[in-house]
């Protein structure tokens, strides 16, 4: 076992673990901070792939902007921060069964594929990878129209937010 | 001569060699090597923050004619410490109905943020945790955990001016995020690198003659990240108590100021390796250790220069604050991210390129408070139009 | 690749090591002496009025969502930026086009009126 793999599985178990308590949790607040928990866990999985830009960015957008827009929303509609009631409803051994086929199924397809076992290309030694990224993003052959219907993308979202939200000024 | 020109690397070295010599295997040693290299780090980063205590005490004295604390030790020397004293032996009252895990975690978060900026901050040319990569994206990534702690704080507090508090202050520090990155991104670009130490490193020229704007732009926008003033108003005594660390004593309380301490000095030395060359100086190429000196001179100018404007300007009300940032800042950062990469395109290699890019940048700056100007202009007569027109003299 | 990730987790092990380190050493030496008074919440010096609720303003939503935003563009100019030294006057005018539809989107939230704080 390398130390690679220690860490990796400490990882995972960390993120599954938080992933449980974020819906198991009664308190809201506790779950916008396990989800916190759980993205800085992804984040660290980049980190452990050599992928810094990808990690760092899982910080900077997952954490510092959605989940804290997470809290203001819980914050903004919830007047009281517990959820009443029971975890669980009547039908839970139906869908506890309709999982365990559903993960059976996935698990009996994936396992003669030999994706698990090949080992990715490693970038050549020299090469920076956000150099790359960043040259792939503006080149004409490689991604440049996906770059700029991205800022199309994120303009449509902004628009979306202002009329949304232009509606509930309305309502006022 | 030798040690002189990689003091730090000889000393890892000589320890890692102790410890292979113990028995340990390569990699362990060098892990361990690395911890204790993080450990003296951050130790005599603490230091530094208590000596942090005094500097404040004494510059705002200084700027208000008086003499600050000079009863203990030379000069008050002395004083930061009996503060420490003070702080650790208050009672620690945790108010009633708090939750009381997260409530004890905001402060760690606090300081934890501002400890890792550290992590990648370039003191000397041979001096810093690591250059990664995406050393510039990683600051931000860290003021986020900051953002995380100061709502955290107020929520966990189970007092509604610490909710008010924290909202504000967090609705200020993410508003101004966007200046901050763009005001980032323009010695990136310079430099054509993320890592600071390399952006350092490519600073032939100072990134502050290429591109004053940017530099005025990351400082105004770092002050409303620090929460400091003239941007405190979730601090302000007089409107909401003391913000998001209202139910706060003792050493928590301790751990939140000293952080915020901490954090205005090392965005003091982010705008010295950004935009005054970070460690260059005369001098380094033979003794890399110089590179402290330079890089500390030129870090306490900028914190000199943060208690400067915090003891000579007012307080700027929460809706001023939004509106300056995101009616004049992000605008005025995005035309000038623009023209720098036009210019630094069609400059570069050109005699004329540092003229060029700091007459850009000055035409930038200008049209932005013309326009700002005009807009004032505009409605002063809408206001006072009407108001002549109803007047009894006319 | 991987020494300068581990060297961040040292950092981020022993910045929580040392606040916590000095939070529990004022534990052991401060006095604890809790009464219901003192572990009431502060208002001011007076008992606190009214729920322990705060109406949020719908405004920090807002703010919070154009911020999202425009941090996911900025998130996209990091790798841009880093390329301008090495390529033509092309790769800019690609970035301008990028920064200028999200400009225009801030002109439309601005002329909506979802920048005013009241």
């Amino acid at each position: 076992m390398t130390a690679l793999q220690i860490i990796f599985l400490i990882t995972a178990g960390v993120i599954l673990a938080s992933a449980v308590m974020v819906v198991t949790t009664r308190n809201m607040i506790h779950a916008a901070l396990w989800l916190i928990v759980t993205l800085f866990g992804a984040a660290v999985l980049f980190a452990l792939l050599n992928a810094a830009f990808i990690a760092v960015v899982q910080v900077v957008v997952y954490i510092g902007a959605i989940a804290i827009l997470f809290i203001f929303a819980v914050m903004l509609t919830r007047r009281e921060m517990r959820d009443r009631g029971a975890q669980l409803n009547s039908g839970w051994w139906l869908s506890a069964v309709v999982a365990a086929l559903t993960f059976g199924g996935l698990f009996f397809l994936l396992r003669g594929w030999n994706g698990f076992s090949t080992h990715a290309p490693d970038l050549s030694s020299g090469a920076d990878a956000v150099q790359l990224l960043g040259q792939a993003l503006v080149s004409p052959d490689a991604y440049v129209l996906p770059f700029e219907v991205a800022s199309v993308l994120l303009l449509a979202a902004l628009v979306g937010a202002v009329y949304v939200a232009f509606q509930k000024k309305g309502e006022e | 001569m030798e040690f002189w020109s990689n003091p730090i690397k000889a000393a890892a070295d000589w320890l890692t060699s102790i410890f292979t010599g113990w028995g340990m295997p390569a990699s362990a040693a060098n892990v361990v090597v690395s911890l204790i290299g993080v450990v003296a780090l951050i130790v005599v980063v603490m230091v530094l923050d208590i000596m942090l205590v005094w500097l404040e005490r004494k510059i705002v004295a200084r700027f208000q004619d008086r003499l600050g604390p000079n009863r203990l030790g030379p000069f008050g020397l002395i004083q930061p410490f009996a503060d420490i004293i003070k702080l650790l032996i208050k009672e620690d009252t945790t108010p009633a109905g708090a939750d009381r895990v997260v409530y004890n975690i905001a402060p760690i978060l606090a300081m934890m943020a501002v400890l890792l900026l550290w992590a990648v901050l370039p003191i000397a040319p041979i001096l810093f945790g690591v250059d990664i990569n995406v050393g510039a994206l990683y600051i931000i990534a860290v003021g986020a955990i900051g953002t995380l702690a100061i709502i955290t704080a107020g929520w966990a507090s189970n007092n509604k001016y610490a909710l008010l508090g924290a909202f504000r202050q967090v609705a200020v520090m993410i508003s101004y995020e966007i200046p901050m990155v763009v005001a980032i991104l323009i010695p990136t670009m310079l430099a054509g690198t993320m890592g600071i130490n390399s952006i350092v490193e490519a600073q032939k020229v100072w990134y502050f003659w290429l591109a004053p704007l940017a530099a005025v732009l990351f400082l105004v926008s770092a002050l409303a990240e620090l929460g400091r003033a003239p941007f405190d108003l979730a601090e302000a005594e007089s409107e909401l108590i003391a913000g998001h660390h209202i139910e706060y004593s003792g050493m928590k309380f301790g751990m939140f100021y000293a952080a915020e301490l901490l954090h205005a000095f090392t965005f003091g030395g982010f705008m010295a390796a950004f935009f005054f060359g970070g460690w260059r100086g005369p001098g380094v190429a033979q003794f890399p250790l110089l590179g402290l000196f330079w890089f500390l001179l030129k870090a306490l100018i900028g914190y000199w220069v943060f208690g400067w404007i915090k003891y000579t300007m007012p307080r700027i009300r929460i809706d001023h604050m939004l509106a300056l940032n995101w009616k004049f800042l992000v605008p005025v950062s995005f035309v000038l991210l623009m023209v720098v990469a036009l210019m630094n395109s069609l400059l570069r290699g050109s005699d004329f390129y540092v003229i060029g890019m700091f007459l850009s940048n000055v035409a930038v700056g200008w049209g932005a408070l013309e326009i700002v100007r005009a807009s004032a202009r505009r409605q002063r007569k809408e206001i006072e139009a009407p108001a002549q027109a109803a007047s009894p003299q006319h | 690749m991987h020494t300068e990730w581990l060297i961040i987790g040292l950092f981020l092990l022993v910045g929580a090591a040392v606040p916590g380190a000095a939070i529990l050493t004022a534990r052991i030496i401060a006095p604890r002496k809790p009464n219901p008074i003192k572990q009431s919440t502060y208002e001011c010096g007076i008992e606190t009025v009214g729920e322990n609720w705060v109406q949020f303003k719908a405004q920090y939503y807002i703010f919070a969502l154009v911020f999202l935003v425009f941090d996911v563009e900025t998130v996209f100019l990091f790798p841009w930026a880093i390329t301008l030294n090495v390529l033509p006057l092309f790769a800019v005018v690609e970035g301008i086009i990028f920064i200028l539809i999200l400009v225009a989107g801030l002109v439309y939230a601005w002329r909506k009126g979802m920048l005013e704080w009241a």
